[in-house]
């Protein structure tokens, strides 16, 4: 049995701006085992960054606020623990890697240096020693001739390159949870898929556990154990990877999937989108915030909000749909042809 | 790098011809003479001095000796004050400018970054609030007005410092902080805006990801990447401070170069023109050269062109 890594519980955050108080993150909850990645997925804004940020907590207060809930590491809740002790977990415990490798790295600081300075941070080791750890580091995550790069400046790095020195970085004082926020979104597509080959590979042989966001339900397929899928703050549809991509139960995630572009099978069929646009984060509609873009809504999503139902072991989703009462609803045709149609093909391709 | 320090040297020589050039035709161009005053000398003795300094040739000829004068780096005697050569008033006058430019690039570049981190790092508080006032002030106040307020009241009124002359470390504060304030302030206008962008950067977040304590982050990341603009800006302070001495050494009664400079201007002195605007301009254009350099080194992206590892 796998320890459990991570707990997050109804977790709020809140940012206060002239318009009013945003409120970004609306009662989240997941876990996280050992060696498991999880998937976040949702629509830009839904508050992806913002969660994974929180567990950091490096969310800037102010404008940032964290409004309730608990994140526990190993039982331990971080949410009350000073600056102080939060740089001794941040980068030794928990580590990020960052969408973009062009502007995550200090253009003026040499690659190497800035690996090392990870470990001298966390580890009481020699400089040569912590030097030695960082060349390795840049052998482990790819990258040929580590003793030439480490003396180079990020500038005469490739894209790809540098994602994977940043990974180095992330991975210096040997982490338990990689959040891994968009990893790949701003790389070109072989070079998306070598760095995902490489985290996997990471993973297998460090035991470390992932959170990786993405909106591209394609990566979620390749790399994920579970998947939460988010909506204006909420968690709104969480399971197995299976549950998610072979019995999705929440509109939301079935126009997630719906809009999944179908390389194959596309020919006569065009791409559909989820219609309308995520709600104001300050005035929030009364009832489910997504009811208004819910082709099956009822008259109940526009007065209260749904609750978490139980669906398997495994697998929720908070939709009034999975109501005892509500009338018997099931995933428009044309989208579940198009996640067969899709499952087949990641089938193919191993 | 040699071969572009080569480059630049030629450009040097090439702005020095056409600032001599320049300077030649505006002279020639201004009215008046180094021997015009209230009273008139007799026609002939006027003449003979003319004949004596060269004055009573044609202008390409004059010109020319102007050339060959500067390339020998030999102006020869001012013509208001027998028996002193060009070179020795500037060998004289130049060290205590430089002391006095020094001093105020230093407090410039210091009260300036200095003011700009604080605002950066308290950002929207009080201190922020504070040391953006003072920088405005700094800029908007001119120089001159500030040097006679600070002797009014700092030197005259408590008798804190000297209030005009040349006799020692003392006697330089007061100049030097006269003309550092409105660069001081500029730097600190530009450090804050520069911090303030940098920390907002992905690699500032990357390095708190990374564990690392605030004024780490501060010294070893933020601050070095802010600091660029402020290097760009070390040429035009260098050029500020030379103009701010002008104003500054008369207003102080500091025999240094700035003030033989507009003497020489006012008197026609025409040798003394030549020697000391030759002199400026190469420390000019040599510090524009040194910032480069300097830019390069601090930032391992820039290259500088034509230059090979
Ligand atoms: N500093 C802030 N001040 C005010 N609002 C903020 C702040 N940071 C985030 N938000 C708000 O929080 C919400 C969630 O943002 P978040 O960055 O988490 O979205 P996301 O799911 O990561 O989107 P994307 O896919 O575009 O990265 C957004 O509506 C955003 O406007
Ligand atoms: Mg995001």
């Amino acid at each position: 049995m796998t320890r459990k890594l991570l707990e997050v519980n109804d977790l709020k955050i809140h940012f206060k701006t002239y318009a009013g108080v945003v409120q970004a993150v609306r009662g989240v909850s997941f876990d996280l085992y050992e060696g498991e990645t999880l998937a976040i997925v949702g629509e830009s804004g839904s508050g992806k960054s913002v969660t994974s940020n929180a567990i950091m907590k490096l969310i800037p207060q102010p404008p940032g606020i964290y409004a309730g809930g608990e994140i526990k590491l190993e039982g331990r809740n971080l949410l009350p623990l000073s600056e102080k002790q939060m740089s001794k977990i941040r980068g030794n415990e928990i580590a990020m890697i960052f969408q973009d490798p062009m502007t995550a790295l200090n253009p003026t600081m040499r690659i190497g240096r800035q690996i090392t300075e990870v470990i001298l941070k966390h580890q009481k080791i020699p400089a040569a020693e912590a030097r030695e750890r960082a060349v390795k580091l840049l052998n482990l995550v790819g990258i040929p001739m580590p003793e030439k790069r480490f003396k180079q400046y990020p500038y005469e790095f490739s894209g790809g390159m540098r994602q994977r020195v940043v990974i180095a970085i992330a991975l210096a004082a040997d982490p338990k949870l990689l959040i891994a926020d968009e990893p790949t979104t701003a790389l070109d597509v072989t070079i998306q898929a070598q760095i995902l080959e490489l985290m996997k590979d990471i993973q297998k042989k460090r035991k470390t556990s992932i959170i990786f966001i993405t909106h591209d339900l394609g990566v979620v397929a390749n790399v994920a154990d579970r998947v939460a899928v988010m909506y204006a703050g909420q968690i709104v549809e969480y399971g197995t990877v299976n549950d998610i991509f072979y019995n999705p139960k929440h509109p939301y995630t079935w126009g997630l999937l719906g809009s999944m572009p179908d390389l194959r099978n596309n020919v006569n069929e065009e791409l559909r989108t989820i219609p309308g646009s995520p709600p104001d984060l300050i005035h929030l509609p009364k009832g489910d915030a997504f009811a208004p873009r819910n082709e099956f809504a009822m008259a109940i999503d526009y007065e209260e909000e749904p609750p978490m139902f139980q669906v398997s072991e495994t697998h929720f989703a908070k939709t009034w749909l999975l109501h005892p009462d509500a009338p018997k609803i099931d995933i428009p045709e044309a989208i579940s042809r198009r996640i067969e149609g899709y499952l087949k093909e990641a089938q193919v391709n191993g | 790098m040699l071969r572009y320090i080569c480059k630049r040297l030629i450009y040097i020589l090439m702005a020095l011809f056409i600032i001599v050039t320049a300077t030649f035709f505006l002279m020639r161009l201004a009215p008046g003479s180094p021997f015009a005053s209230e009273r008139a000398f007799p026609p002939k003795i006027e003449a003979q001095l003319n004949a004596k300094y060269g004055l009573d040739n044609p202008w390409y000829i004059q010109y020319k000796d102007y050339l060959v004068d500067t390339i020998s780096f030999d102006f020869g005697e001012s013509m208001k004050y027998k028996g002193r050569s060009t070179n020795d008033i500037i060998s004289e006058s130049f060290p205590i400018s430089l002391t006095l430019g020094i001093e105020a690039m230093i407090l410039a570049v210091g009260i300036g970054i200095l003011l700009g981190a604080i605002a950066a790092l308290y950002h929207n508080k009080l201190p922020d609030y504070l040391a953006s006032t003072i920088a405005v002030l700094g800029i908007s106040v001119p120089s001159f007005i500030l040097a006679g307020l600070m002797q009014y009241f700092l030197a005259f009124k408590f008798g804190h410092f000297p209030v005009s002359g040349w006799k020692g470390f003392n006697y330089s504060i007061l100049p030097a902080l006269a003309i550092a304030i409105t660069h001081a302030g500029f730097i600190a206008k530009l450090t804050r805006a520069s911090m303030l962008e940098q920390s907002n950067s992905d690699y500032v977040k990357m390095a708190r990801s990374k564990g690392l304590g605030k004024w780490t982050i501060v010294i070893r990341h933020t601050l070095r990447n802010a600091l660029m603009p402020v290097i760009t800006y070390l040429g035009p302070l260098t050029a500020g401070v030379v103009t701010g001495s002008f104003i500054i050494e008369q207003i102080f009664a500091i025999p240094g170069l700035g003030k033989h400079f507009v003497t020489s201007i006012t008197n026609r002195d025409y040798t003394v023109i030549m020697g000391t605007t030759v002199f400026y301009s190469i420390i000019l254009l040599f510090a524009v050269l040194i910032v480069d350099i300097l830019y390069s080194v601090i930032d391992p992206r820039i290259k500088l062109k034509g230059a090979k590892k």
